[in-house]
């Protein structure tokens, strides 16, 4: 029962959501290895080395591995998934594009979005936008997951594994990667922030978006989040985006200020330990889903809270 | 240059689906279906690289029961040119649809194949990938922008936090994210005109495909109820409650 995670990092840290997918894994074994791929990767496979759970840091360093793209990263995973009975990694943007790529040369199922793990087999999984969960059962020898990080604790340091340099497979010429736009935040990042405070359509534009919001994010020490709705409009850039298509996230603290609460919505946020609700229509869906609602004008009781803050 | 587009008949994005009252699968006897919202945006795509002159053929195929001809009817009521049914009785898994697609890509030799990001029934987002590793090309996944030349798509594509290019050499599959474009309304005689075109049937038996399901489905449950909340009368008493009953504020 020997487990490989396939760790995302941006060369010097793992991010949150590996560490999610390593907690995930000690319920399917005890025998977890990380994979770190990319190019100038010692300081992350140090640190990956000293996260819990992790018995084995495998280093895959070349030059075509920089950037994570799945083109070059299946044929490495390929050599190497014979050694295990689980091929896991988070379902973010990166685990998603590369796992569906490494079951297919595997010739196995993809298991993806996982939020629950019966038993080395059996998964649980949301499907319909988390309408409805179902249970699943793998049949194949080597099962390849991605796992749902807002399911799962972020695994803490305290482990002393060791680390191994493995062969590479190089560039396959499939895809050439041409640049990356990360933009910069001067908020807590949304997958793992403590508190969201998300804004919907009734913002009306970008400007107010931000002036209404931020303070209020401010205060809170909060990442800004939106609905599609928002998005679309322009009042928000698309990374904020929260829902089925969207980031989903578990705070502590949700505020849905002027959101309907649409099913593609509340997929991304429902899982969220305490949720606010800021809406003028008393019927509007969301508050089916608040610990607590407040039926009122946004652009005054945003306001009002900021200041009683 | 030819194009092909896969598109999925699903439960229609505005409805509430429920699970049988036994739990062993998702009931939609009787609800409507829908052309799958990424795929429509994917069908679009590939309009617009026609009417750009780029693309000079479309092609859609949908793997499914007989009744998945009615999504074929919207996508050529929206314009594609040609229609193709990959008819099967048994609910595919996303490896065993890719692979099915792998078989009609080989027939037709398309380009590009455009497909959407996910199923919003399954939510698997996986069969773009899956037949781009089975093809041995390139994946321009969740992708939000398409620049096409004549050996290359430039893909804009969505991650977390930002955006990343990527150029792939054709053939190549992309996975639609919403952001692509916004799908141009049907009107009522162009869908009258697509029932009487006709779609092509090819038998998923024909195709020499192993469909059985690798993934057992134990159970479909509704998510746990989240205990009901309360309505606050002022901003004052929500931040009370938050302080005193829900310990979130300090
Ligand atoms: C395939 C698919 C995927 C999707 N994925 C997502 C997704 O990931 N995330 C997502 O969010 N959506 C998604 N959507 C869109 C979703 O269906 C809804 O359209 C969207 O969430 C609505 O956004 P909204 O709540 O901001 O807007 P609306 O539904 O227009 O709601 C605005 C709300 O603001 C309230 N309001 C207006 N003015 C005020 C005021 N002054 N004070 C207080 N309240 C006010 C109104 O009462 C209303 O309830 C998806 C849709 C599809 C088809
Ligand atoms: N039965 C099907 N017929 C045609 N295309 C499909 C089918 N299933 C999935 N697809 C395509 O694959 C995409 C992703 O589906 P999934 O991997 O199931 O989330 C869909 O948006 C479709 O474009």
């Amino acid at each position: 029962m020997t487990i490989l995670i396939v760790a995302e990092h941006d060369h010097h840290e793992l991010k949150s959501a590996t560490r999610s997918a390593i907690t995930a894994a000690t319920a399917l074994g005890e025998d977890i290895h990380l994979l770190i791929t990319g190019h100038g990767v010692d300081k992350v496979a140090q640190a990956a080395a000293k996260v819990q759970g992790v018995t084995r840091v495998r280093v895959a360093d070349d030059l075509a591995y920089t950037h994570g793209l799945p083109e070059n990263l299946a044929p490495l995973l390929v050599l190497i998934a014979p050694d295990y009975t689980t091929v896991m990694a988070a379902a973010d943007s990166f685990g998603k594009n590369l796992l569906p790529r490494v079951a297919a040369l595997l010739d196995v199922a993809m298991v993806s979005e996982v939020t629950q793990i019966v038993d080395q087999n059996i998964f649980v999984r949301p499907i319909y936008a988390g309408n409805l969960n179902a249970t699943v059962q793998t049949t194949d020898p080597i099962k390849v997951l991605t796992v749902r990080a807002t399911s799962f604790p972020a695994a803490p340091d305290g482990g002393a594994a060791d680390i191994e340099t493995l062969p590479t497979t190089g560039d396959t010429g499939l895809a050439t990667w041409i640049s990356t736009e990360i933009h910069a935040m001067d908020r807590p990042e949304l997958s793992t922030a403590h508190v969201v405070v998300s804004g919907g359509r009734a913002l009306g534009s970008a400007e107010r978006f931000q002036e209404v919001l931020s303070p209020l994010a401010a205060k809170l020490n909060a990442a800004l989040g939106a609905t599609r709705a928002a998005v679309d409009a322009g009042y928000a850039p698309n990374e904020w985006q929260v829902g089925q298509t969207g980031t989903v996230v578990a705070p502590d603290l949700y505020i849905a200020i002027g959101v309907s609460g649409a099913v593609q919505h509340l997929a991304g946020m429902k899982d969220s330990r305490v949720i606010v609700a800021i809406n003028h229509d008393p019927d509007a869906p969301i508050f089916q889903w608040a610990d607590y609602g407040l039926v009122a004008d946004l652009f005054e009781a945003v306001k009002e809270l900021e200041n009683s803050l | 240059m030819k194009l092909l587009v896969a598109i999925k008949r699903v439960v229609d994005y505005n409805i509430k689906v429920r699970a049988k009252a036994d739990g062993s699968d998702v009931d939609i006897a009787t609800v409507k279906m829908s052309i799958n919202p990424f795929d429509e945006v994917a069908v679009e795509e590939a309009l617009r690289l026609r009417e750009a002159g780029i693309a000079t053929e479309i092609v859609a195929v949908a793997v499914g029961t007989a009744q998945s001809q009615d999504v074929l009817r919207h996508a050529l009521a929206m314009g594609v040119d040609r229609a193709i049914l990959v008819e099967t009785d048994a609910v595919t898994e996303p490896l065993a649809t890719a692979k099915l697609l792998k078989a009609i890509t080989q027939r037709e030799q398309p380009q590009l194949i455009l497909i959407g990001k996910q199923a919003i029934d399954d939510d698997a987002a996986e069969t773009g990938q899956m037949l781009a590793a089975l093809l041995n090309v390139g994946q321009g996944t969740f992708a939000s922008k398409l620049e096409l030349t004549s050996s290359h798509v430039t893909v804009t594509r969505e991650i977390s936090g930002g955006q990343e290019k990527v150029s792939l050499p054709l053939p190549a599959v992309i996975t639609a994210d919403l952001r692509l474009n916004e799908p141009r309304y049907v009107k009522l005689p162009n869908l009258m005109q697509a029932k009487k075109k006709p779609i092509e049937t090819v038998k998923s038996s024909d195709l020499g495909v192993d469909l059985v399901p690798r993934l057992k489905l134990l159970q479909v449950a509704e998510p746990p109820a989240r205990a009901p909340g309360i309505k606050v009368s002022s901003v004052a008493e929500l931040v009370q409650k938050l302080r005193d009953e829900a310990k979130v504020l300090s």
